[in-house]
């Protein structure tokens, strides 16, 4: 295999408010049954990438429940497979900050895997890129470094806190940015050979660096060969509650919906042995998504309901999202609403949030 | 010396299921799709593993090659141990020749070495075309209390039926004392449901001293067990209470499945404290459009749904489109319904495609009121007619 892969979580900030109490970002459920690090591990797994460590930081105890072995994504090989690489507290040694010391702490997983390339990647863009493709466009051009990129048609809120790419004409990146009207959202995903990135590694160590991307890779485009990828399909960026409701909703467009899971690069997550969704009668069901194991005597309507979901008779939802095995009691309303896991829904309770900046009910909460 | 299992379930797979007739075309019955999900096998798999049995043995014979990649290593039921798990075992030549499994109990036979290996107390025997929830572990109890030789699992039918059966006779101890096959006058209506646990021991001498029998059928109902009263050993029943269907007809399989859809159904897929198992495909969660109305059914993961489901079962993958109506009907997986067709009380196969405007019900005057299709058909509508054709 000529890939490995990063999963770097080390600079994503605990986006979600209330959703990102007690879990990481990439930990947070999605789309029905999924969590948002699936789409990148699937992404990398599609590509034949064996080799997969993920560099977590914090609250990381449901994502490496949901990670385990890595076995739902056939990583649980008996060489390689996949690495959860939590930071080394005290390390006296250590004489860096930021992720570059979580890539020095970590050099043999780089010596051990036998790939030639490593790809690296965060968790919040929603895409389904191809990184064989990435990876020819790399040989093809020449880089040094190849970065990913979105060019998006209209810039969105959360566009704001991405970075940007200024590339010339041939498609190399002349500058990474933080411009805000650049249509060019670095998907903060980049190709490197194992050789370069180890001595970019060992030189920003040496001269103080902390932020891997930023200091070894960004600032120095014009010593190094870094070239822009392209990515053409669907896409959605998760960095802030609001366009976590917003993305997810996008769902519900049923040719985003056929994109994004009925391509040949199917997502992967872990599976639960729930039955299949019962609708009872006198439910009304519309353009939404079902887990298994939800049962449905109510209205559901625009909304996302996880597996096991249970929603009486009389209960209305509507534009919301509803996280596992919530329990929506007789007569109760909801709208605009995102419900995280185990939350009880008594009797006749009206939730409204707003179409902008919808409630969220953290866990295991009864109301 | 080999660790020593308490009990070893043998489950017997090799049917073939003739009276499901297409659907067990390239499968073997156990295989066969069941509840939106399952496949009939899921049941007595999931009842091994939530009773704390780890050792199975499964008897294939026909049409082995989906029932064999189904169960794999048994990871879907967590019988992939390193000391017992699940096993396949079809029918083998020696070195003194072989011959396919003439009987139930000339299958069990056949694999004495296959069961030895566990060095076990008791063996229980199970088929793969029932669907029920049952916790051998308490049948095995049961067993256990009455030192007895023989325990055969009963259930009571209603007393019309139970021609239907095998039924057992029993002292009020629940002591067997015969057996009757279909009989026109019941004296009891306690019908076996093909379970049994047996002290290994014996059976193993029983079993060797049937197959050395050329007149014997070697089969446990008709041979091994009648044999086993005649010599006067302790023959018990276990009784069962709880849903509990055989599903090896065209009718009852759709009828249990339609059980399934009451508002309190009696087998309850849900119960989170006896699970069912089984191989979960990855599919993104079902996407049910605003044009779509769904009621009283049970819908699976990867479902597309455009049209009108009623009262019905989608497994997984399946689509359907605008204006289509489907009633009281069980979509088998990746099953594509294209727009303004009508579906009413059928079974459809996997993989199939059903065209525009096709209309799918039984016609008056059929032998049968369900209508089958077969996996991988083609189904069209004719110009100006409402009668479907089948390739």
């Amino acid at each position: 295999m000529e890939i490995m892969g990063v999963i770097n979580l080390d600079n994503e900030q605990d986006f979600l408010n209330e959703l990102t109490y007690f879990r990481c970002g990439a930990a947070v459920p999605f789309a029905g049954r999924y969590r948002l690090i699936d789409f990148v591990i699937s992404n990398m797994t599609h590509a034949g990438m064996t080799d997969i460590a993920v560099f977590t930081r914090k609250k990381y105890r449901s994502l490496m429940d949901h990670l385990g072995k890595g076995k739902s994504w056939d990583l649980d090989t008996k060489y390689g497979g996949l690495f959860i690489l939590p930071p080394d507290w005290n390390d006296p040694t250590d004489i860096s900050k930021g992720d570059l010391q979580h890539f020095h702490n970590n050099l043999d997983y780089f010596y051990r895997g036998k790939a030639e390339y490593v790809l690296v990647s965060g968790s919040q863009h929603i895409c389904t890129v191809d990184y064989q493709e990435v990876y020819e466009h790399h040989l093809k051009t020449g880089a040094d470094v190849t970065v990913i990129y979105k060019k998006v048609e209209m810039l969105e809120p959360e566009h704001k806190h991405c970075r940007k790419l200024e590339t010339s004409d041939e498609g190399r990146v002349i500058k990474v940015t933080n411009e805000e009207y650049n249509n060019n959202v670095y998907m903060n995903m980049y190709l490197v050979s194992k050789k370069l990135l180890l001595q970019l590694v060992e030189y920003g160590i040496a001269h103080g660096a902390t932020h891997f991307f930023n200091d070894c890779i960004a600032s120095e485009t014009a010593n190094l060969n870094v070239q822009a990828f392209e990515y053409k399909g669907v896409y959605s960026v998760v960095n802030s509650v609001q366009s976590y409701y917003k993305n997810s909703l996008q769902i519900l467009n049923p040719d985003f919906y056929r994109e994004l899971f009925f391509s040949e690069q199917t997502i992967l997550t872990k599976v639960k042995n729930e039955p299949p969704a019962r609708y009872l009668q006198g439910s009304v069901v519309s353009n939404s998504l079902v887990g298994n194991g939800c049962i449905i005597e109510g209205t559901v309507e625009n909304s996302i309901l996880f597996r096991g979901v249970v929603v009486k008779k009389g209960a209305v939802i509507k534009n919301s999202i509803v996280m596992q095995r919530c329990d929506i009691q007789e007569n109760s309303i909801l709208e605009n609403v995102i419900l995280d896991k185990d939350v009880t829904l008594t009797e006749g309770k009206r939730l409204i949030g707003n179409e902008q900046m919808p409630f969220v009910i953290p866990k295991q909460k009864v109301i | 010396m080999n660790r020593k299992k308490e009990c070893v379930a043998m489950l017997l797979a090799g049917g073939e299921g003739k009276r499901l007739e297409l659907l067990t075309k390239n499968l073997a019955k156990p295989a066969v799709y069941f509840g939106g999900k399952y496949r009939i096998i899921d049941f007595p798999l999931s009842n091994c593993t939530n009773s704390g049995i780890d050792t199975v043995g499964v008897l294939t014979q026909y049409q082995p090659l989906v029932l064999n990649s189904y169960i794999g290593i048994g990871s879907a039921w967590s019988l992939d141990r390193k000391h017992g798990g699940v096993t396949v075992l079809p029918p083998f030549q020696a070195q003194n020749g072989g011959d396919w499994y003439k009987g139930t109990a000339d299958a069990i036979y056949q694999n004495i070495n296959f069961i030895e290996q566990y060095n076990p107390k008791y063996v229980l025997i199970l088929s793969g075309d029932h669907i029920y929830k049952m916790n051998y572990a308490k049948m095995l109890k049961h067993h256990k209390q009455k030192e007895a030789d023989v325990t055969i699992s009963v259930i009571e039918v209603p007393w019309e039926e139970a021609s239907r059966f095998g039924i057992l006779n029993t002292t009020d101890d629940l002591r067997i004392h015969t057996f009757d096959e279909k009989p026109a006058n019941p004296q009891s209506n306690l019908a076996s449901m093909g379970i049994y646990i047996f002290n290994w021991e014996l059976l193993k001498s029983y079993l060797i001293e049937d197959a050395q029998n050329p007149h014997s059928s070697h089969d446990f109902g008709k041979n091994v067990l009648p044999t086993l009263l005649q010599d006067g050993k302790r023959l018990y029943a276990y009784q069962f209470e709880g849903y509990w269907k055989d599903v090896g007809t065209v009718e009852s399989l759709w009828e249990a499945n339609m059980d399934l859809l009451e508002n309190e159904p009696q087998f309850n897929l849900n119960e989170s404290g006896w699970r069912m198992y089984s191989v979960n495909p990855n599919q993104p969660p079902q996407y049910i459009s605003s044009r779509a109305t769904v009621s009283q059914s049970l819908i699976n993961e990867g479902c597309l749904v455009d049209g009108n489901i009623d009262h019905s079962i989608l497994f997984y993958g399946v689509q359907i489109g605008e204006g289509s109506m489907v009633k009281d009907s069980v979509i088998m997986p990746n099953v594509k319904v294209g727009k303004n067709v009508v579906i009413e009380k059928a079974i459809i196969g996997e993989n199939t495609v059903i065209e525009d405007g096709a209309i799918i019900r039984a016609k008056v005057g059929d032998e049968r009121d369900i209508v089958l299709i077969g996996e991988n058909s083609r189904i069209m509508a004719e110009e100006d007619t409402v009668q479907t054709k089948v390739h």
